[in-house]
């Protein structure tokens, strides 16, 4: 398998793996590993780390630990989710666009383009605030914003793929154009848009961790964002309560974007080295 | 005229961004759940009877949604974006009160990027797999996975807290200095870790890109070429390949306006800067919606603002690009 042995070459990308899947097992065994409620007083307020509580303790008494652990959940899901939907929106669009040319394809590099313009991270907090904050709000907004990198690079790939014999064949026997996108053109396209859509998971997850930082998240579940926006006004007194959440984003995105980075010399040799940030 | 027509172009796309935005706007609101007059008019406003009549009123709701629609952009295009339920206060004197710190605040980010990324990125590519490019690319790695409000709250703990070396928020002294070049000193005091905090992000992402750009540059034939006439390495590096390689850069940094502008609502709502952005802290705080669309707004018009920025440098940059067009 040239693909493994290329993704295992890169240690780097090796070691992100790693993390992200101890990452994801500690989401996972969250409620057992440490079953502690992350919502509920534990002790007295504001107790640094010690032996009792690792982390620390915030203001409210809240164990920081089990902060950390159980906020992961959120983190990911909201990343993995919100990014398997902007992927839909994006390959969607790009297909059409790039399938068809055109007028419609005219039309929707305008509407891209578009959202590519508008300042992404406002609108997505005007969205999650008249939504009222919570995590399907969350979760649309992420995607709403996130899709336009993912709709350009499914357009030039569909329109370079367009023009291709296997293509053309299947448009000449009267194959249905929508069986031709989904199971002739998207499987050729699809490695530069699975290498997109795992460094956006990353993306997405800053950006949940921002809205939360905001005070936008959902009230009812702890998440690395929301911990530090709760302790901004102490956190001078107190530097665990930001430090270690912190440490987890920062752990989680880093982890992330090594594995994507790791994905993309491995599928596409050819573009090796280069950085795919356009998110 | 080239020059007008690039001008020309570019009002034309202000004013389809400003058109496109505010017939968005003007669903969002919709998009709330219940009346669009309670939404509009906010908390605060929304048990006052009398209040919510004067928001149908303003906005025309009692009307066809064509109609609405119509009132709504003939407001916003003559620089009416109603009041602010909370303060009472018309939006836009809001907005245009808070505008020169923002762009203070966001103009000396960009700038601190788009010197020290390429700078630091092309250094690095000189010497590819050199110690210096492996930890440069490391903590490039580490501050492109870092969320910006995290790296404000750590500067302040280092800087402001332990060290105590500059103010941890604000824009000025709490007693005012006098004159205007110790004034200008105390600004710059209070602006340096914002600026940095927002800018960390963008000079890792110019930094990788630059070195990816410069290394994919300098293998091309020209500079074999320029090399071959015996030209000095450093003439080769600056003139050649940092020129080239620049053309990507410069266009990525155009496309990211808008997260920079995005940035200075966390980064200004961390530091207690008085921008748009802390503004639209504040409003969301209240759930002032017309203040926040119209920050949406001005937030577009900034990226429209910094696109054409871009464009103009890269025009110089590369002349190809003005033949062009």
């Amino acid at each position: 398998m040239p693909f493994l042995k290329r993704f295992a070459e890169n240690w780097g990308a090796v070691a992100g793996l790693i993390v992200l899947g101890l990452i994801v097992m500690m989401a996972i065994t969250a409620s057992v590993i440490v079953p502690v409620d992350p919502m509920a007083t534990q002790g007295r307020p504001l107790l640094p780390p010690g032996r009792e509580f690792p982390f620390g303790t915030d203001m409210l008494g809240r164990d920081v630990l089990a902060g950390v652990v159980h906020g992961a959940r959120i983190s990911l899901m909201i990343g993995l989710v919100s990014t398997v939907i902007a992927a839909l929106i994006g390959i969607t669009i790009g297909a059409i666009a790039g399938f068809f040319g055109g007028w419609v394809d005219d039309a929707l590099v305008r509407l891209t383009e578009f959202f590519q313009t508008i300042p992404s991270f406002i609108f997505a907090i005007l969205l999650v605030a008249i939504m009222t904050p919570g995590l399907a709000s969350i979760v649309t907004a992420i995607a709403v914003v996130t899709w336009p990198p993912i709709a350009r690079l499914a357009r030039s790939e569909f329109m370079s793929l367009r023009r291709r014999e296997f293509v053309e064949a299947a448009v000449l026997s009267g194959v249905s154009r929508t069986r031709i996108i989904i199971f002739e053109v998207l499987p050729n396209a699809l490695s530069p848009l699975i290498v997109m859509s795992s460094l956006m998971i990353a993306t997405a997850i800053l950006t949940e961790s921002a809205l939360s930082f905001l005070g936008l998240g959902d009230p009812n579940r702890i998440s690395w964002g929301y911990m530090i926006g709760a302790a901004r006004t102490v956190f001078r007194q107190a530097w665990w309560l930001s430090v270690f959440p912190g440490l987890a984003i920062a752990i989680t995105v880093l982890a992330i974007n090594l594995v994507g980075e790791g994905l993309n010399d491995a599928l596409n040799p050819h573009l090796k080295g280069r950085v795919r940030v356009e998110t | 005229m080239p020059q007008l027509g690039f001008v020309l172009q570019w009002v034309v796309k202000a004013m389809a961004v400003i058109l496109a935005i505010t017939i968005l706007n003007f669903f969002l609101i919709r998009l709330a759940p219940g009346d669009p007059a309670v939404v509009m008019a906010g908390e605060a406003g929304a048990a006052d009877r009398h209040f919510l009549e004067q928001v149908r009123r303003d906005f025309g709701l009692d009307k066809p949604l064509v109609v609405q629609l119509g009132t709504y952009v003939k407001n916003v295009l003559t620089l009416d974006l109603g009041q602010s339920y909370r303060t009472g206060r018309p939006v836009t004197e809001m907005l245009f009160e808070r505008l020169p710190a923002t762009l203070l605040l966001t103009g000396t980010a960009y700038l601190f990027a788009l010197i020290m990324g390429p700078l630091l990125g092309a250094v690095a590519a000189m010497r590819p797999r050199s110690l210096f490019d492996n930890i440069l690319m490391v903590v490039a790695l580490v501050f492109y996975a870092t969320p910006i409000f995290w790296v404000g709250l750590l500067l302040i703990l280092i800087f402001s807290v332990q060290l105590g070396w500059l103010p941890p928020f604000g824009m000025h002294n709490l007693i005012p200095v006098q004159g205007a070049v110790a004034y200008a000193l105390d600004v710059l005091k209070h602006l340096i870790l914002p600026a940095i905090t927002l800018g960390l992000f963008y000079v890792a992402v110019y930094v990788r890109l630059t070195r990816a750009s410069m290394l994919e540059t300098a293998s091309l034939d020209y500079v074999k070429t320029a090399r071959a006439k015996g030209l000095p390495e450093w003439r080769v590096a600056t003139a050649h390949i940092l020129r080239t390689a620049l053309i990507p850069i410069i266009t990525f940094a155009g496309l990211q306006a808008g997260h920079l502008v995005g940035g200075a609502i966390v980064v200004e709502t961390v530091f207690a800067w008085p921008g748009i952005g802390r503004l639209a802290f504040d409003a969301l705080f209240q759930r002032d919606y017309n203040l926040l669309l119209g920050v949406f707004l001005i937030s577009a018009l900034m990226v429209v603002f910094f696109n054409m920025l871009t464009d103009l440098v890269l025009r110089i940059a590369d002349p190809r690009i003005a033949g062009r067009s």
